[in-house]
């Protein structure tokens, strides 16, 4: 594939999800991210994965422009971001934000519509209405006018979801949405992503549990601040890979391959 | 009796405060939910060298130009502010008491040259530092009145970004809201709430109309158009009270007594609103003590002292509280009178302990058995 100087743009395929084209994103001193290409495919389940610090949760903002990139460019469905945000939901992680905050889930979920309204409107009975469908995607509407204080972390977690999807995305980015649930939410949510996923939209996951790997994605990238391999799970989900992303980190290495069909080098 | 309301000091002294304590209560909210509630703080102190410089430039303590002047001066501490936390290792707190005494010390040195100059024209521009509302003339309520305005209509006109960003300002961003400019425009809005509160009720304590009103407000209500409502209550509250009773007792400073107020109105919401407050929480926890009979703690002390395999185990009254969730020792009391308990010696930094008597373990031992032949029967009886 060669790039014509003039049109840079040209090769940016609409049938990519995700297209990170030599990203590098630095705080300070050192890359977070260095040098990332990747290419995610429409209506795949992809985690990305990598130890403390690989820079995950910064791959999800860079995408979001929420940091500052340095260099290189990100396309979604070929655009940038900005002319796509409608079409992209986030699931920030849980402990962003102050849930003493004086609402209830269902308004919550609604906030998920003001970036839709326009900016006059004050949202009324149909965004109300909308935000009830959602809630019912992750079995919410009984607890919708609860206060969110009240919720336990796996019922946050899925207002956070429904949030996400109230606005109807293609391609939905979640940051660690197992981290702190328990083990009945963390199925409810695998579940609901998979639907989602099988409705055709790309799903991406910021994940950090390497026992569920396996069983969760169908596409994976590791991630050190570079990308150590990205691909179909069962292409790059090799034991020489997770040593080459988690390093030193032994114990963990270890946890992944003692279990019964552990990863073996291709 | 009611003469006072038709009395012209005191009628512009509670429109006045009631306005003071509107604005203030409504944006506080803001700054309360987005923890920066030494903001107002910050922005009061920092209106004091403007207020300075508009009577210097003025020459007269016009209410306009020392308004004027504050409103300058806040948006420079503003600046400061927001540019100390983004371009510097300071934190945001850091960043506030840095603009916060910078601010204040300009003014305090401003305000001994200005004093020091003479003339008449100067006398109680050194109201502004605990305010003094029976120099409230109708004249000054007017500037207040707008200002009030402009703020209200604000809030409500960008009401979905500014409860967006309150709530999740990452989120905002991502749903496409110049987050800064909004936080710019907050602070602003802020500052205006700030000024328009410092010649009744002072630089220093000003911040106490913006942190109280809205503090207090979030212990009753559950949604922040509640929260808001009620802060604008609480903090006209404060401010008429505050007010009238400066006005009545000459020579008493504004700020002080409002302060006084507004503490109470928060003081009471922290202890006794419903859902939030202290001593409600407290009593549910107690309540909860009905439900649970003194027999079932006296078999919890029992099941531990047979797991210890010690008759004589001593439990700590806190083990017994945590695993009810609940204040126990009435019932623990209780047990003890009827001889199935007796208080137990402990280490000195430990809490109270107790420990099965003969009695307690016999009838602990009863229960017990009674229990578990329950349990068997009701297997026996259920259909396969």
């Amino acid at each position: 594939m060669s790039h014509s100087p003039s049109d840079p743009d040209v090769h940016h395929d609409p049938s990519i999800a995700l297209h990170l084209e030599d990203l590098t994103v630095s705080y300070g001193e050192r890359p977070a991210l260095w040098d990332i290409d990747l290419d995610v495919p429409a209506g795949v389940m992809a985690g990305i994965i990598g130890p403390n610090g690989a820079g995950k949760s910064t791959l999800i903002k860079a995408i979001l422009g929420l940091v500052p990139v340095s260099a290189g460019h990100i396309r979604l469905f070929g655009e940038p971001y900005g002319q796509q945000r409608r079409r992209v939901g986030y699931v920030p992680q849980r402990s962003s934000v102050d849930w003493e905050f004086p609402t209830t889930a269902v308004d919550v979920v609604t906030m998920g519509l003001y970036g839709q309204l326009s900016w006059w409107r004050w949202p009324g009975r149909g965004e109300r209405d909308q935000a009830l469908r959602a809630l019912e995607q992750v079995s919410m509407e009984s607890l919708a006018d609860r206060q969110i204080s009240e919720l336990s972390g796996g019922q946050q977690q899925r207002v956070f979801i429904a949030r996400a999807l109230v606005q109807n995305p293609d391609i939905l980015l979640l940051d660690e949405p197992m981290a702190g649930v328990d083990a009945t939410t963390e199925r409810q949510i695998i579940d609901l992503l998979r639907r989602l996923r099988d409705d055709g939209r790309t799903v991406i996951v910021v994940h950090h549990d390497l026992q569920t790997v396996q069983r969760y994605f169908d596409w994976l990238a590791f991630l050190n601040v570079r990308i150590i391999a990205a691909g179909a799970l069962e292409h790059v989900y090799t034991a020489n890979n997770l040593r080459r992303a988690y390093g030193g980190q032994v114990a963990l290495l270890d946890e992944a391959q003692n279990r019964p069909n552990a990863p073996s080098d291709a | 009796m009611l003469s006072f309301l038709t009395d012209y000091t005191l009628q512009n002294v509670m429109i006045g405060a009631a306005l003071i304590g509107i604005i203030s209560g409504v944006l506080g909210c803001f700054a309360v939910l987005r923890r920066q509630s030494l903001l107002g703080d910050t922005l009061s102190h920092a209106a004091l060298p403007g207020v300075c410089l508009g009577f210097l430039w003025a020459g007269s303590r016009s209410m306009e130009s020392l308004m004027a002047g504050a409103l300058f001066s806040g948006a420079v501490a503003t600046v400061i502010m927001l540019t100390l936390t983004r371009r510097t290792r300071l934190k945001m707190d850091a960043a506030l008491a840095v603009t916060l005494s910078l601010g204040f010390a300009l003014g305090v040195v401003l305000l001994t040259f200005i004093q020091n100059r003479g003339g008449a024209a100067q006398a109680g521009l050194d109201s502004f530092l605990f305010g003094q509302a029976a120099a409230t003339v109708r004249g000054d309520l007017y500037p207040m009145a707008v200002i009030v305005l402009i703020g209200l209509s604000l809030v409500v006109v960008f009401w979905k970004p500014l409860k967006l960003m309150t709530f999740d300002p990452e989120y905002a961003a991502v749903s496409g809201l110049p987050v800064r400019l909004l936080e710019l425009f907050l602070t602003g809005m802020i500052a205006l709430a700030v000024v328009v509160g410092l010649q009744m009720v002072g630089v220093i304590l000003m911040t106490a109309m913006v942190i109280a009103p809205g503090a207090a407000a979030r212990q009753w209500s559950g949604s922040l158009l509640g929260m808001l409502l009620l802060a604008a209550f609480f903090g006209a509250t404060a401010g008429i009270s505050g007010g009238v009773i400066s006005a009545l007792a000459p020579g008493l400073s504004t700020g002080p007594v409002v302060v006084l107020v507004a503490s109470a109105i928060a003081l009471f919401s922290l202890l006794f609103a419903p859902q939030r407050g202290l001593i409600p929480s407290r009593w549910r926890r107690r309540h909860k003590r009905s439900h649970t009979s003194s027999d079932r703690i006296l078999l919890t002390v029992y099941e531990l002292a047979r797991e210890h395999g010690d008759w004589s185990y001593r439990v700590e009254q806190g083990a017994v509280d945590a695993y009810y969730g609940m204040v126990t020792e009435p019932l623990l009391q209780a047990l003890a009178q009827r001889d199935l308990l007796k208080a137990a010696d402990h280490m000195p930094d430990e809490g109270p302990h107790w420990q099965l008597t003969q009695s307690g373990c016999e009838y602990a031992a009863a229960r017990s058995r009674d229990q578990s032949r329950t349990r068997r029967l009701r297997q026996v009886e259920r259909p396969a």
